[in-house]
């Protein structure tokens, strides 16, 4: 079957507007608070990646019509069951039925604060020369790809010129397929709005994103 | 997303159950440790939140060496400061002048600047701003009431990889001579994500 992913957003029509909200407002219901909990002290016990959580949640079937934490507690399910650390009648009872599995760290409430402040750092030390150089102008891959990816459809194919060589970073493709972090070297890329959305583009607007190498050639 | 009541009340009693019930069979069986989920809520909650990002701004503001090195190195200048790591492991700092706004996005997902701004807004993970915003710029600003003059060019910077973006608003005039703490509080969330603008000193 093809990976499909309900995440790709940017530049389809969209009528509704977007609506502001308070800075204070952080939460909409009471589960939401707990669901950003489990889900980040799940993610700390190493049994998956931040890549392989984006796929989880961008290929859930009801994507569209989920709220966002909702979308979490889906991948959250998704991830645990592929892995066997929670099975579907242990969901449904809300209580543990099969002894666990083991995990590579749990993470203790006096950890958390260390936890955050390091975070993951996806940077990694140059081992091999840029390709590319600030000011070079590329053209994104065109085709698209039957895994996770972070290339937007909108920017596949286009021109466009290096703004920032942001380093050798893990490369979310192959990470999220769980084939280990093969680092490569990011890149700020620039497009115009021309490039993107043709003559009817709204004047002035560029759009930069951030692309590993190997979505990227020489623009002839 | 259903706008329908009796759905959404539905809804919200469904995921409380499903939520609960998960929470207990990971720390029945030892994967989590649920003080550690009350320590994650209260630091999102009353630690790591925009303030942190207004702080950064204002320093930025008043002190045009910190400047200089937050648009050179805006990860350790940040550091500097006492804000670092998850989701903001790797910061890049635009500034916005007369002549350019800047505005960020997620397209793919909602990746942002956490440890500078906390979590993200409802709206900024909506499909109506992932969506429109590199497409609709100046459309999306109308949706908050702002309106940039006509000449000023939009960047969108899409936050595609494990980079964060934070926006550096214009100094607003008439603060000459404000405190850092002063500055800070005119500096709005959304003037750091860019689809607002810092807030005018008061007469």
């Amino acid at each position: 079957m093809s990976y499909q992913s309900h995440a790709d957003l940017g530049g389809r029509p969209n009528a509704e507007p977007v609506r502001p909200e308070p800075e204070t407002e952080l939460f909409h219901a009471e589960w939401e608070p707990r669901a950003l909990a489990v889900t980040l002290a799940m993610g700390a016990t190493g049994s998956w990646n931040i890549d392989m959580s984006r796929a989880a949640r961008e290929t859930l079937p009801d994507y569209a019509q989920s709220s966002y934490y909702r979308i979490w507690i889906g991948a959250l399910e998704r991830l645990l069951a592929e892995r066997g650390l929670v099975a579907a009648d242990e969901l449904a009872a809300g209580r543990a039925l099969h002894p666990p599995k083991p995990v590579a760290r749990v993470l203790r409430a006096d950890a958390v604060p260390a936890a955050l402040a390091k975070g993951s750092p996806t940077e990694r030390p140059a081992t091999t020369p840029a390709r590319f150089r600030v000011g070079d102008e590329v053209r994104t891959r065109a085709q698209r790809v039957n895994h996770h990816t972070r290339l937007p459809g909108f920017a596949q194919g286009k021109r466009g010129v290096i703004e920032i060589v942001q380093g050798l970073h893990v490369f979310a493709d192959a990470h999220a397929q769980g084939l280990g972090e093969q680092p490569q070297w990011l890149y700020r890329v620039a497009f115009s709005g021309t490039e993107l959305w043709g003559n009817d583009a709204a004047p002035g607007l560029s759009v930069a994103l951030d692309a590993w190498e190997s979505y990227l050639e020489p623009a002839a | 997303m259903s706008h329908d009541h009796d759905h959404e009340h539905s809804e919200l009693d469904e995921m409380t159950l499903r939520v609960r019930a998960l929470e207990t069979v990971l720390a029945q069986k030892g994967y989590i440790d649920p003080a550690a989920l009350d320590v994650l809520i209260d630091t999102y909650q009353t630690k790591i939140g925009p303030r942190n990002g207004a702080r950064v701004v204002a320093r930025a503001w008043a002190d045009a060496a910190f400047r200089d090195w937050l648009l050179r190195d805006a990860t350790a200048a940040i550091a500097s400061l006492g804000y670092s790591g998850r989701q903001g492991e790797h910061m890049v700092v635009l500034a916005n002048t007369p002549q350019r706004h800047h505005m960020v996005v997620c397209t793919l997902c909602s990746c942002y600047p956490w440890p500078v701004l906390g979590l993200p807004p409802t709206w900024y993970k909506s499909a109506p701003y992932r969506s429109r915003a590199v497409k609709d710029p100046r459309g999306v600003l109308a949706d908050f009431g702002v309106t940039l003059p006509e000449g000023t060019e939009i960047r969108v910077a899409d936050s595609t990889a494990e980079v964060r973006y934070l926006v550096l608003p214009m100094r607003p005039a008439g603060t000459e001579g404000f405190t850092e703490d002063q500055l800070a509080t005119l500096v709005t969330r959304d003037s750091m994500i860019g689809t607002g603008l810092p807030l005018e000193p008061a007469r």
